[in-house]
């Protein structure tokens, strides 16, 4: 083979990989300058928060050959992101993390381009996601992390002998940090577990029952969540409790201070007050350094093959010496949400209107406030305003006719869930069949759905 | 500029007020400046470290841009070093950053007392020769070693120090220090004080489990002669005079009991682990012995004697159904004993400094209430010098490594890491560096390293043909994502050990990018 790359190059390095051909690679992978070029110029990659790992990432991402990058974060900068999210300094506290990532990223790198979304997740067009190859999430919450995969999984498509359609694959990689632990895994809908499939990997957070907190009061944090979940409520009446308001913590905090003197508990500090009340998880930036790393490593992989892939749930943990560990788990076949959609029979007469009053019944979704999509053309859109008011006569329309008579097809929606009482926005695949037309009851199809 | 406390909020929660100090006041000297040195170093900056001093000969070149994110295209042709270090003290004003361009093989030949002036030395793609002249001089002046090696899509990252000794563990999980095994007197009697057949239904069911598992442990011994339940038929047995006393399915404290009966059977005195700690040779201590060594042998004392075989109790006990009252008479039971144990240890502290000619009060009353804390956990880690690894591994563990599915690619890594040192010293490029010669280095790595194989005892024993490939293909490439891993794990490393907090490390680890199947390997 001849040397390609007789200049010094910026891709130096990581043209070793690229170029050269290997026996550990993925079956796929093409070793030479075609890849590193196709890869800097058509492959797109989305970075979900541009929080300590979407940091990390936007910089790792843009160092491994990727030049397309967007990235998406609602939230400002806090003094408190400073000891970890390297990308932003004192004087950019309050401006838009997704903003000043992408800025500073493209300062350093040049030739990369990286398009921040200021907004929240659940704003953007279910098209926007598809946009995009491989998605790569650093999140902290559960509940993005769910919205982001029932989006992904969402574009997924399963062929007549129900195997998934390659080209509908939407790749993602999660990362997540608490402390010196951390994960990182790749997620091939259809073919490696969902987020969904292993949800169990992320138990509901422990909540002290009421009336310990009411009654027997023993820790300093049942003393700080009565001042947080009781007192507050009793004293201030319709006032909403806000936690990033200093003035509401320092009266929580001086509530739990009295009820701790007067049951003897010791050990309630303003810190601590914040901690339980915003439920802090501490953060650090050696952890989400090493995660995300992994993760920008991955999406490489995916995208070029040019090593194996993670197989599929990578875990750090450092406390302890370091112990890393990769496990291998496995697709929930009944999973409602990489698997080839809720099925639904419906009867060809049923208009819009009656079927997304059906999904709120429907003991496999109760979702409630729906919009409704179909090959990518919105139905019914319950927000904003205005394509509200566009897509209304559509309500009392069959979704037969809708749907261009066909006999069953996917369609997604897009509503609220209830999970853990607490309400999520979350997005659903259905199966639609119409009754008493030949798209009826193969249930193989349907797959356990 | 901001309150460090609050810039610092999310990390002080883990490592607290005296780790966060420790970090202020160290001293980091980092060799080389490539993308596994400064992404060590950016994790380290953020989180406040006291100082760093970068050391590296080199000029930015075009290839640099691509895998490092402390330079840019206006550092083409700089000093790598002085680069490095300005965008590092861009991301935090309150440490002192210095460079000093020079190449730290150099520096290593010619100047080997500059290292004693530092905390920690973080030594980053060096090779062999550099790795043993360095271990030897760091060993010598006792500063901490850390080495970080980024190669193709693996790495390493290995500490080497004479000795660390940990107080505050911090492990995950760890049994609470309940002594339900061995109550003391007045945890006794203040369960006597407290009636299990109460009548009203709400004091039945606040009850902490402790009390409950003191009295049914008591009424036990009494017709068991002494005795604890020790076979699983006495155990069950156990559970059940637990069980028949529960009221109702709503009694949580009766569950709780049950659940944690085992603390119950659990064997007295202390681990082999701790065992291990205070009959170490360390213990027997001189005026040279650290802080630590003279805690032991002050806690190897009190097990001894006032501690009838266990050591100082830790003093806090977990949340459990109870009413308020008895949970805080509980936890003050407990805190006492707690507090007289600290005051036996200080006495035994403070009389052994006398002993061996020091001031005894150069140990703080702190340090001794957190050891206290803490005795059950201590850890000491101890690592061998890269020297001698290098020339007698643990040959047992080596072999076994090599026949292990689970081990035989990071052990493979770990061999080829070396053989291209050898390779390097021998051919002046290392396997895959340069196009031109991919076809013949192939054989050459592998004949270097089934000749290093032999060295060390393993005659016969071979790799992977795929894995010597790939480790040609890597060609010495430093990329960035693996850089940043390796980087990662090597600040996470040095944060264990300048705080003092957590367990560090033990062994070589060894990072594999290619499946991810990573190990730490002991040799
Ligand atoms: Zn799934």
């Amino acid at each position: 083979m001849a040397d390609t790359s007789p200049q010094p190059s910026r891709s130096r390095d990581l043209d070793k990989l690229l170029l050269r051909p290997g026996n550990l690679v993925g079956p796929r992978f093409e070793p030479g300058p075609e890849t590193r070029d196709d890869l800097q110029a058509y492959a797109r990659v989305l970075v979900v928060g541009a929080g300590g790992l979407g940091c990390e990432l936007l910089k790792d991402l843009a160092l491994t050959g990727f030049r397309n990058l967007d990235v998406i974060d609602m939230d400002r900068i806090e003094v408190t992101n400073l000891n970890r999210q390297f990308l932003f300094r004192l004087e950019d506290v309050g401006k838009p993390k997704a903003e000043v990532a992408a800025k500073r990223v493209m300062e350093r790198i040049s030739g990369v381009n990286i398009v921040p979304h200021f907004c929240r997740i659940e704003d953007k067009d279910i098209s926007f996601y598809n946009d995009f190859n491989i998605i790569a999430l650093g999140l902290d919450s559960i509940e993005a992390r769910s919205y982001i995969n029932g989006v992904a999984c969402s574009f997924l498509e399963y062929d007549s002998y129900n195997n998934p359609r390659e080209e509908t694959i939407k790749p993602m990689v999660d990362g997540g940090t608490e402390g010196f632990k951390g994960h990182a895994r790749v997620i091939l809908p259809g073919i490696t577990p969902c987020f969904e499939c292993t949800i169990w990997l992320f138990p509901p957070q422990v909540k002290f029952p009421l009336c310990t907190l009411a009654e027997t009061p023993r820790t300093a944090a049942h003393c700080i969540e009565y001042a947080h979940l009781i007192k507050w409520n009793e004293v201030h009446g319709g006032t909403a409790f806000d936690p990033d308001d200093p003035e509401h913590m320092k009266w929580v905090y001086n509530e739990a201070l009295k009820r701790a003197e007067l049951f003897g508990i010791p050990g309630v500090t303003y810190s601590l007050t914040q901690g339980v009340v915003k439920n802090i998880i501490p953060a650090i930036a050696s952890t989400n350094a090493i995660i995300s790393a992994a993760c920008a490593l991955e999406t490489l992989k995916i995208a070029t093959e040019c090593s194996k892939t993670l197989s599929n749930y990578l875990s750090y943990n450092g406390t302890q010496g370091v112990h890393t560990k990769v496990t291998e788990f496995e697709r929930d076949k009944d999973c409602l949400v990489c698997g080839p959609g809720v099925l639904i029979e419906v009867e060809p007469s049923v208009t819009l209107q009656k079927f997304i009053y059906l999904l709120e019944e429907h003991p496999k979704l109760w979702l409630s406030r729906a919009s409704v999509s179909h090959q990518g053309k919105n139905l019914y859109l319950q927000a904003p305003t205005v394509l509200e008011e566009m897509t209304r006569s559509n309500l009392s329309q069959t979704l037969f006719n809708l749907m261009g008579k066909v006999t069953r097809d996917i369609v997604h929606v897009n509503g609220t869930a209830t999970k853990n009482d607490q309400k999520i926005s979350c997005m659903r695949k259905l199966l639609v069949v119409f009754k008493g037309t030949d798209g009826v009851a193969d249930m193989d199809t349907a797959g356990g759905a | 500029m901001a309150e460090p406390k609050v810039k610092y909020d999310r990390q002080l929660r883990i490592w607290g007020e005296q780790g966060q100090a420790a970090l202020e006041k160290s001293s980091i000297c980092l060799l080389n400046s490539g993308p596994t040195g400064s992404e060590t170093l950016k994790n380290l900056v953020l989180g406040g470290i006291g100082s760093i001093t970068v050391v590296d000969g080199s000029k930015v070149e075009e290839g640099d841009l691509g895998n490092n994110f402390m330079v840019d295209e206006s550092s083409i042709g700089q000093s790598k070093a002085k680069c490095v270090c300005s965008f590092l003290q861009e991301l935090n004003d309150a440490v002192k950053a210095k460079f000093i361009e020079e190449y730290p093989e150099e520096l290593i030949e010619t100047n080997p007392s500059f290292f004693s002036q530092f905390t920690l030395v973080v030594a980053t793609q060096l090779v062999e020769d550099s790795m043993i002249k360095l271990d030897r001089i760091c060993r010598e002046a006792n500063v901490i070693l850390i080495f970080a090696r980024s190669y193709g899509l693996a790495g390493f990252v290995r500490i080497s120090f004479k000795e660390h000794t940990v107080i505050e563990s911090k492990p995950e999980h760890f049994l609470d220090d309940l002594r339900l095994n061995n109550p003391w007197p007045e945890l006794k009697s203040l369960a006597e004080g407290i009636e299990l057949n109460v009548q009203d239904p709400v004091a039945h069911k606040h009850i902490p489990y402790v009390i409950i598992l003191v009295k049914v442990a008591d009424e036990w011994a009494k017709s068991h002669g002494g005795a604890l339940p020790s076979t699983r038929e006495e155990k069950r047995e156990f559970k059940e005079l637990i069980k028949a006393r529960m009221r109702g399915q709503d009694e949580d404290n009766y569950k709780e009991a049950i659940e944690a009966s085992f603390k119950v059977f659990s064997p007295q005195g202390i681990s082999s682990d701790l065992q291990q700690i205070v009959n170490d040779s360390s213990a027997e201590v001189d005026s040279n012995s650290s802080d630590f060594w003279v805690l032991v042998a002050a806690l190897k004392e009190f097990i001894a004697n006032e501690g009838g075989g266990e050591t100082p109790l830790e003093g806090s006990i977990p949340d459990m159904t109870s009413s308020t009252e008895q949970y805080v008479n509980l936890q003050n039971i407990y805190q006492k004993k707690a507090e007289a144990d600290i005051v036996a240890i200080e006495r035994r502290v403070r009389s052994i400094l006398k002993k061996i000619g020091r001031d005894s009060n150069s140990i703080p009353r702190t340090t001794i209430k957190s050891f206290c804390k803490n005795s059950r956990k201590l850890k000491i880690c101890r690592f061998r010098l890269i020297e001698d690894e290098f020339n007698s591994p643990n040959l047992p563990e080596l072999q076994k490594y090599l026949t292990d599915e689970d081990f035989s690619t990071a052990v493979g890594i770990y061999i080829l890491l070396r053989a291209v040192d050898r390779f390097a010293a021998n051919y002046n490029s290392f396997p895959g560096q340069y196009e031109s010669a991919m076809e013949e280095d192939i054989p050459r790595l592998k004949s270097t390293a089934s000749g290093l194989l032999n060295d060390l005892g393993c005659n016969g024993a071979t790799l992977a043909e795929d894995l010597i490939n790939e480790m040609c293909r890597f060609g010495a490439a430093e990329l960035h994502a693996v850089a940043a891993l390796v980087g990662g794990i090597a600040s996470q490393e040095i944060i264990k050990l300048i705080t003092r907090q957590f367990v560090p490390m033990s062994g070589t680890f060894i990072f594999n990018g290619i499946d991810h199947k990573s190990q730490l390997l002991s040799l």
